[in-house]
């Protein structure tokens, strides 16, 4: 006979529920608790304050179907498995495709590098490196705002709290590029790629609260008043050789970054040359769409309790704010140490834009630009460092992960 | 892998300095290829015949406007984006429109 009773309880031990009362200490069920209030959050900071909405929405959602007790969407010893190389399944997709859950499956394109690769075929094909090459000063811009890149990477070494991997990983949170950051994390400390992308994403949307302050604290208001003059018309074959030049060059330079930088050279190309209009639009929109829908809710699955509530991830969100503000200091020195040479011509403000974070750094030079001068119009200026600043990353990217292969 | 200070101080210094090198030596090779471009379209500007211009079809003057601040030359834009664009720069500078005088609107290519 059939016992109701049995059923019931057989039921509530195999739900969630049992999981996180009945686990409350034994099973973690408290981290799960306190994931899904963080979810929750993030949500919020999402839907009400617009924090990188397109991302957030999928990161945070990630993170609440990952601390969901008993759902076994996403499984953390697995990929722990996966990268211990004495586990007889190290580094074998077959072992997780067998037993994984859906965000593990979603997370092999992470883990891959794939999706930030994706995403960088559609930025590319979004980016006009129209301003750049009317003024190819603004790369050395680029270059100066990666200092944040390097301090914070110094900084997370001397704590002493993490390795060369993952002080590396932190320090490109400065880089203010998340596929960038995405590439990096999930290639040297995997562990801390949902505390690293919540923390680059999240500061990527406060961008119009961190730099002006700075902004304001390093120039006077007569240099910020500064208003530039027209640069030269590009021709269209010049933006199409760019993108293969800059492939060459950069692949050839730093190996480790030729996947990155052929994509975002790629998907450029696709739009200069004219004659790929349709798969311009393609991964403009519709790859770039669902890729963002599948990085995102990977990158939130490995937000587990037991690896984000830790010490380690506060000092992420310190430290990359920390990143963010060096990187931001460095755009600025160089725009000062330019405006000095070209006797006042350049706004040094558009230094600030080589943060990357396209469009948004080069929005907020232009804001605080037009704040000194109504009639200031620097966003076409600051289009030239910000869209640099993403080559930079890219440079700094594979010169760490170039770095700490070798070491590691 | 655990690194020293001086060691993570060095890393850090020597990854600046590739970083910058590198987006020195590809600004160095942008200008060269702008510069070539450049003198490419002025020997090809030189080499053109001088064409005698062709006078233009005479136009009836079309009188402005009573408070128009004159005519307006739009290159490759059309007139519903040359009035977008006004309006917002009026609006960010924060005058009435009327008080602006814009004088051409060119698109940037």
């Amino acid at each position: 006979m059939i016992n109701i009773g049995e059923i019931l309880l057989d039921l509530w031990n195999s739900s969630g529920f049992a999981t996180i009362f009945s686990g409350f200490l034994s099973q973690n069920g408290w981290q799960s608790l306190v994931m899904l209030v963080i979810s929750f959050v993030l949500l919020y900071l999402a839907i009400v304050k617009k924090f990188e909405p397109l991302l957030l929405v999928g990161i945070a959602f990630g993170c609440l179907l990952t601390n969901l007790p008993g759902a076994g969407l996403y499984h953390q010893e697995l990929w722990d498995a996966f990268m211990d190389s004495s586990s007889p399944v190290y580094h074998s997709y077959g072992e997780i495709l067998r037993h994984g859950g859906l965000l593990d499956i979603f997370y092999i394109g992470v883990k891959t590098g794939l999706y930030p690769c994706l995403i960088f075929l559609g930025v590319g094909a979004m980016t006009d490196f129209g301003p750049l090459l009317s003024n190819p000063k603004s790369l050395l811009l680029g270059a100066a705002a990666q200092f944040g890149v390097f301090a914070a990477f110094f900084l997370a070494v001397a704590t002493g709290f993490f390795d060369l991997n993952e002080a590396a990983s932190i320090g490109i949170i400065g880089g203010a590029d998340g596929p960038t950051a995405i590439f990096l994390t999930s290639n040297l400390a995997p562990h801390l790629l949902g505390a690293i992308a919540v923390a680059a994403y999240s500061y990527m949307a406060l961008i119009p609260l961190i730099q002006p302050p700075i902004m304001r604290l390093m120039t006077t208001p007569k240099q910020r008043q500064i208003k530039m003059v027209q640069t030269r018309t590009v021709s269209k074959t010049e933006k199409i050789i760019f993108p293969i030049l800059v492939a060459v060059f950069v692949s050839l330079l730093l190996p480790s970054t030729a996947a990155l930088i052929g994509c975002l050279m790629l998907g450029n190309l696709l739009k200069e040359t004219g004659v790929t209009d349709r798969l311009s639009d393609t991964v403009q929109n519709n790859l770039m769409n669902i890729v963002t829908i599948l990085l995102s809710t990977a990158v939130g699955a490995t937000m587990v309790g037991s690896t984000f509530l830790t010490a380690q991830t506060l000092l992420i969100v310190v430290l990359g704010v920390f990143s963010f503000a060096l990187s931001t200091a460095g755009g600025l020195l160089g725009g000062l140490v330019m405006c000095w040479l070209s006797k006042g011509k350049i706004n040094p403000l558009i230094g600030s834009a080589g943060v990357s974070a396209v469009p948004m750094a080069a929005r907020v030079a232009n804001v605080e630009g037009q704040k000194a001068n109504p009639s200031n119009f620097l966003l076409m200026h600051a289009m030239g460092p910000n869209v640099a600043g993403v080559i930079g990353s890219a440079i700094a990217a594979g010169f760490l992960l170039s770095v700490c292969s070798s070491l590691g | 892998m655990l690194v020293s200070i001086p060691e993570a101080g060095l890393l850090a210094v020597l990854g600046y300095g590739i970083v910058f090198s590198g987006l020195a030596v590809l600004m160095v090779v942008v200008m060269l290829l702008g510069k070539c471009f450049t003198m490419k379209k002025a020997k090809k500007s030189a080499a053109e015949p001088a064409i005698a211009p062709v006078a233009a079809p005479v136009q009836a003057e079309i009188p402005a406007a009573p408070g128009s601040a004159g005519a307006l030359k739009m290159h490759d834009v059309p007139p519903k984006t040359a009035a977008m664009l006004m309006a917002i720069v009026a609006d960010k500078m924060g005058k009435p429109l009327n008080e602006l005088r814009f004088i051409s609107i060119k698109e940037v290519k």
